[in-house]
């Protein structure tokens, strides 16, 4: 009985820290570029709207995933153009750009509450699968849990390891320097701030077609905000994001093990946890001296331009 | 061919900004009606019907007046703190922290209390600690361990909703609510004077005279010159010789304490009980209402005013014409981005440069 329990919110914690991963992994790449998108939010939840909706139109999963990771790029792009073309505030456009998912996903999307629609299924890996515990828990989900395990290495390896990866850290650490080794600045900040959207997008298809395949007008209840703060907890690394993301999964699925088992908890003080724990680990991860050590971005949220500096 | 942005030399005049922002307003519109299109309804009817009953009928304009208090409440909250590029997002869970400690004073602590006199003001007293303490966290936690005050604020939005829910749907349920989450009704005591039937109260006027006080804070008194010098840059204002960090939390606190108040004023002037998604997201609204009003407190009266409009149109839209009501967070956000973009070009001068 307790092991069943254990097993399910360790596999729990791996699904709900899913779409965390892939909004904090591409938060990252564009964070890295100098670039500060809070719409993470907003691109998520066009990502699931669009996800689901695809999917009960045409029944195709793979052809919702990729429209869902479009949106995603598409919204960004208007972020990108927005932040690094007219140079306006970035924080207040991440916040248009939340607005204006909530808005048109719930407007879209008012038709498509209720319905059915294909979703993943989950897929055991040979022989891995059959590792006891374990097994269970990691090699049989559904495969967008495996191209998570599979995005944190080729993250990693692509940041520190290849050369556009090195471009892309040193355009978010001193663009001036970038520009004069002949890397092109502004096209290096658009390219990952939308690749960031596209990963957002990918965030939200996973919560509509896998975790609960369903759609909810504002269905990803502040993940996207979390994500942002899981980025300053991973101090911009995708090891660490991996980590973070699935650590704030088993505390989202807490509240299931703890009703099953009767911890005498309310339902909705549990709710709360993940929020209050977002705010206990950003009191520590904040603090400057660990900023400057470790790893914020020089250039992270300041326009860029050859000509002039305002 | 390059863009290239060159400051204009003369600050934009009061006129320009104002059509500025007029431009924006009718821009949204425009992409607004292509959305509306989208699902095959005529954007001028839909606009007619945004509009018409809150602004060309006596209850109309009585509900659009109800529902412009919690705004310019929590827009005047949100301002202040604007005004040190504070980016305080937590408006929402400061008017639900009002609304609940409102709710808690007038139900359960003081349940006995008669006079009114006595009784409403205590309550404005709760609803303005309570949103000002939920103000005072993530200031403390800003100004002494550099907590991004964005992600604070909203993940303690959050921990205000769920705390409402826990409220209502447990130890506060009403004995007449029939098994839904409602407190039980405010005494008669602890409700603020109604006008008419349309639900005119005093709640409204005070909220008008909250815009008036803002104005006097910001622009006569040694706090709003303090903010003002901080506001433009943190650094000068700590060789101006003012304590920063200090001012960080004082600015929380004040702008808690007035989406607080817009909470208790809630409760005690439309509502009189306490439930789950008692408000359709009030603060968030309050942060586009204080970006078009440029940080003005009594154009903030106007914004919030039009924003109540449109607010009651909706209602309308979804009611009569089937139109989901998320339509404004889109608006909204439509318009933000139409803001952003004019800012730019009443600052900038835009060149195209041949490389």
């Amino acid at each position: 009985m307790n092991q069943d329990i254990i097993t399910s919110t360790l596999s729990g914690a791996l699904r709900s820290g899913t779409p965390l991963l892939f909004a904090t992994l591409g938060e990252i790449l564009a964070e890295r570029s100098g670039v500060l998108n809070l719409g993470l939010e907003g691109m998520m939840l066009m990502g699931a709207f669009t996800g689901f909706s695809v999917s009960y139109i045409t029944g195709n999963l793979w052809l919702a995933v990729m429209a869902a990771i479009l949106v995603g790029g598409l919204m960004a792009s208007l972020h990108a153009f927005m932040s690094i073309t007219l140079r306006v505030n970035q924080v207040v456009s991440g916040l248009a750009l939340v607005f204006l998912g909530e808005g048109l996903s719930g407007f879209w999307g008012h038709g498509f509450v209720g319905m059915q629609a294909e979703s993943f299924n989950n897929i055991k890996i040979p022989f891995l699968g059959d590792i006891p515990y374990v097994g269970t828990i990691v090699f049989d989900r559904d495969i967008l849990v495996y191209i998570g395990y599979i995005a944190v290495p080729v993250i990693w390896w692509f940041l520190y390891k290849t050369t556009a990866g090195m471009n892309l850290r040193a355009v978010g650490e001193s663009p001036d320097a970038a520009d004069a080794r002949g890397i092109n600045v502004v096209l290096t900040r658009y390219i990952y701030t939308i690749i960031g959207g596209f990963f957002s997008g990918l965030a939200g298809a996973y919560i509509s077609l896998a975790y609960t395949p369903m759609w909810v007008q504002d269905m990803t209840a502040g993940r996207g905000w979390i994500a942002v703060a899981l980025v300053i907890f991973a101090i911009w690394d995708p090891v660490i994001a991996l980590i973070g993301a699935y650590a704030f999964g088993g505390i989202s699925v807490l509240q299931f093990s703890f009703q099953i088992i009767q911890v005498p908890i309310p339902v909705n003080i549990m709710n709360m946890f993940p929020y209050l724990f977002t705010i206990f680990v950003m009191l520590f991860a904040s603090s400057n001296k660990i900023k400057k050590r470790f790893g914020a971005p020089s250039a992270l949220g300041i326009p860029y331009s050859r000509e002039e500096k305002t | 061919m390059k863009i290239r942005f060159e400051k204009r030399e003369k600050k934009p005049s009061k006129l320009l900004i104002f059509l500025a922002s007029l431009l924006s307003v009718l821009i949204a519109l425009v992409f607004l009606g292509f959305i509306i299109l989208s699902l095959g309804d005529n954007p001028l009817t839909a606009y007619w019907q945004l509009v018409s009953w809150g602004l060309g009928t006596v209850p109309g304009l009585i509900q659009s007046l109800v529902s412009m208090m919690p705004l310019l409440f929590t827009s005047l909250g949100v301002l202040i703190a604007f005004k040190m590029k504070l980016w305080n997002i937590g408006a929402e869970g400061q008017f639900q922290m009002g609304a609940f400690a409102a709710t808690w004073g007038a139900l359960y602590l003081f349940p006995h209390l008669t006079n009114p006199w006595f009784f409403i003001p205590l309550l404005m007293m709760l609803g303005m600690v309570a949103g000002a303490f939920w103000g005072f966290l993530p200031g403390v936690m800003r100004a002494y361990l550099g907590v991004n005050e964005i992600l604070s604020t909203l993940m303690l939005n959050y921990v205000a909703i769920y705390w409402v829910n826990y409220l209502t749907y447990g130890p506060w349920k009403g004995p007449h609510s029939y098994n839904f989450p409602v407190t039980a009704q405010f005494p008669q005591s602890a409700i603020f004077p109604q006008y008419g039937v349309g639900g005119l109260n005093l709640g409204i006027f005070i909220s008008i005279g909250m815009a008036f006080f803002v104005l006097y804070l910001v622009r006569y008194t040694k706090f709003g010159f303090h903010l003002n010098i901080a506001g433009d840059n943190l650094r000068v204002g700590e060789y101006a010789g003012i304590n920063v960090k200090k001012m960080i939390i004082l600015v929380m606190v004040m702008g808690g304490a007035i989406s607080g108040l817009g909470g208790m004023a809630e409760m005690s002037g439309v509502l009189f009980r306490l439930q789950p998604n008692f408000s359709p997201g009030y603060g968030y609204t309050a942060v586009i209402i204080a970006w078009l009003a440029r940080l003005d407190p009594i154009a903030t009266i106007i914004v919030s005013f039009f924003f109540g409009v449109l607010l009651v149109g909706s209602q309308q839209l979804q009611l009569f014409m089937q139109i989901p009501s998320s339509l404004v967070n889109a608006f909204n956000g439509i318009l933000l981005f139409s803001l952003l973009a004019s800012e730019i070009f009443l600052h900038y001068k835009i060149k195209w440069v041949r490389s």
